[in-house]
């Protein structure tokens, strides 16, 4: 197995203000990764750096061995719900042909075979019956597996998501992690940044445990621990550990 | 309306204000849906008046003012992000603070020229003077602005949707807002006899806004503006000549009409239908 995803000794911060301190770990290929932590802990920040959309302080960070500009097309993003305007005049099939971009370069248009990919992208999640509709339209469950065959479409290596699963239903859900463990299974590198500690252990075998800086880094076994997340959540009301946490 | 046929086949200076004032309409249409779904009506707002003071340096200079345009437009545009990245101030504040300034400078400039119908002129259009050489250059502006929208169409409909999906691939999102608003100023420019300064805002935002309460694909929405632009021009050209009206004044309330129409009866926006529909559903679930 290869390392997907190696950062070392990171540093970020913005306007002065510490977000990430001395940050070190290695995720190896065929892993489904989740990222979790309290609010404000820099969850959403590591994302952005391993997608180069912010600059860091120090450190480096590598992804299949290579600097991530060299990376940068085979890495797809799963944006946020609440970034994307949803009144934006496009459809659900041209949203996700637009995954075919990054291997397009410049100038050149999708051809038929890019639409039938995109097509065949909609089908694995479920959503090929929708291609014409405008992407308001759909329920939120919808709109974010719109946006996975999105990142399908554009082949990647690895996957990053940014918390998939907000104002989704259980259906959409279901099927969203079953197809991440799909292609963690053919042996694709997926990350989640993930706020929603009671299903954590549940959907991904590795985990990252962030608070600023890297509190665990592991297994879930050994992350998802009541003394290991106590480190992390401390001083923060925990209604789903609650009592687990304590005790 | 027969007057003005007659008219048009008369006058070569009727025939030039057409063609100029249609032109005008579907590059603004055209443009225009970039800005409204980029949310930066107020930015096109901002550059078109920024404009002034570059059009004054260039008639000092006797250089061509499109270059004078360009400059001033690009350094406005560029004043405004750097004071809203670098401070506390936000961005329609900073769009604020900058333009006034820059139509300011303008002012003053002009006034340093020799008289002051230039000045009304440039604020406020008057496309049935247009000269050929004006023509010629807002066709060639024209030409330039739309080829460059066809070439990088993609890379505007991906950086316009998700700027994050786009950055993260690649592509330079800041060249892309910085080449939108060089493309701006053009456009500002080449309206300036049709429209003037003042009111090429709405030429940039009317047409577009009312083709998007129309469709819900941008490629269909950006041929829709240009013809609701065009549309526009020859209507309020129309009123223009048969009324004696000022022409700039005219195209957009034409333009106005044409959103308002769509605001109302747009098949699928449109609040007659809209309202309509959530009645009848009242309506059945109170008979039931």
């Amino acid at each position: 197995m290869t390392t997907a995803i190696a950062v070392n000794d990171l540093f970020v911060s913005y306007n002065g203000n510490e977000a990430l301190r001395n940050v070190t770990f290695a995720v190896e290929e065929g892993n489904l990764v989740g990222i979790i932590g309290p609010n404000g802990a820099g969850k959403s920040t590591l994302l952005k750096v391993l997608l180069n959309l912010i600059k860091k302080d120090t450190g480096k960070v590598e992804i299949l061995g290579k600097s991530i500009k060299e990376m940068k097309t085979k890495v797809a993003y799963v944006p946020q719900r609440s970034n994307i305007d949803w009144d934006f005049p496009i459809t659900v099939m041209d949203t996700v042909l637009i995954g075919t971009y990054p291997n397009l370069g410049i100038f050149k248009r999708p051809k038929k075979e890019h639409k039938d990919w995109a097509l065949e992208c909609l089908k694995k999640v479920g959503m090929a019956d929708f291609g014409n509709r405008q992407i308001g339209e759909l329920s939120g469950g919808q709109q974010q597996r719109v946006f996975l065959a999105r990142a399908l479409a554009q082949k990647p290596e690895m996957y990053f998501l940014d918390e998939p699963f907000v104002g989704v239903d259980v259906t959409s859900e279901e099927k969203i992690i079953s197809i991440l463990k799909e292609l963690r299974d053919s042996g694709k590198t997926v990350v989640v940044v993930h706020h929603d500690l009671s299903k954590a252990s549940d959907y991904f075998n590795e985990l990252i445990l962030l608070n600023k800086e890297l509190i665990e880094h592991g297994i879930v076994e050994k992350v998802f621990q009541p003394a290991v997340l106590n480190k992390a959540y401390t001083n923060q009301f925990s209604p789903i550990l609650g009592t687990e946490v304590t005790s | 309306m027969m007057n003005f046929i007659d008219a048009l086949i008369q006058y070569e200076f009727l025939q030039k204000a057409l063609l100029t004032s249609m032109m005008v309409g579907v590059i603004c249409g055209v443009i225009g849906c970039f800005i409204i779904l980029r949310g930066m009506a107020l930015m096109g707002d901002a550059i078109s008046h920024a404009v002034l003071p570059g059009v004054a340096l260039s008639y000092m200079l006797g250089i061509n003012f499109f270059i004078g345009a360009v400059f001033t437009g690009i350094l406005t545009a560029i004043g405004i992000g750097y004071i809203s990245q670098n401070s506390r101030i936000k961005n329609d504040v900073s769009i604020g603070i900058m333009f006034t300034a820059a139509f300011a400078s303008g002012i003053i400039l002009i006034t340093f020229m020799k008289s002051s119908t230039d000045l009304y002129h440039i604020l406020f259009g008057n496309v049935l003077a247009v000269r050929p050489t004006e023509m010629w250059s807002t066709l060639a502006i024209g030409i330039f602005v739309l080829i460059s929208i066809f070439i990088f169409y993609k890379e505007l409909l991906v950086s316009s949707f998700d700027p994050t999906m786009a950055a993260a691939y690649g592509l330079p999102t800041k060249a892309i807002h910085y080449f939108l608003m060089a493309l701006l100023t053009l456009v500002t420019v080449a309206s300036l006899q049709t429209v003037g300064i003042i009111l090429v805002v709405a030429m940039l935002i009317t047409p577009a806004s009312t083709a998007y309460l129309l469709t819900d694909r941008l490629w269909v929405m950006i041929y829709l503006s240009a013809g609701i632009g065009i549309l526009s021009s020859i209507l309020g050209l129309y009123f223009s000549y048969t009324y004696n009206l000022a022409s700039g004044a005219t195209i957009v309330l034409a333009a106005t009409v044409l959103f308002i129409l769509a605001f109302l009866f747009s098949p699928k926006q449109g609040l007659v239908w809209r309202s309509l529909k959530s009645a009848r559903k009242r309506e059945m679930h109170s008979q039931s």
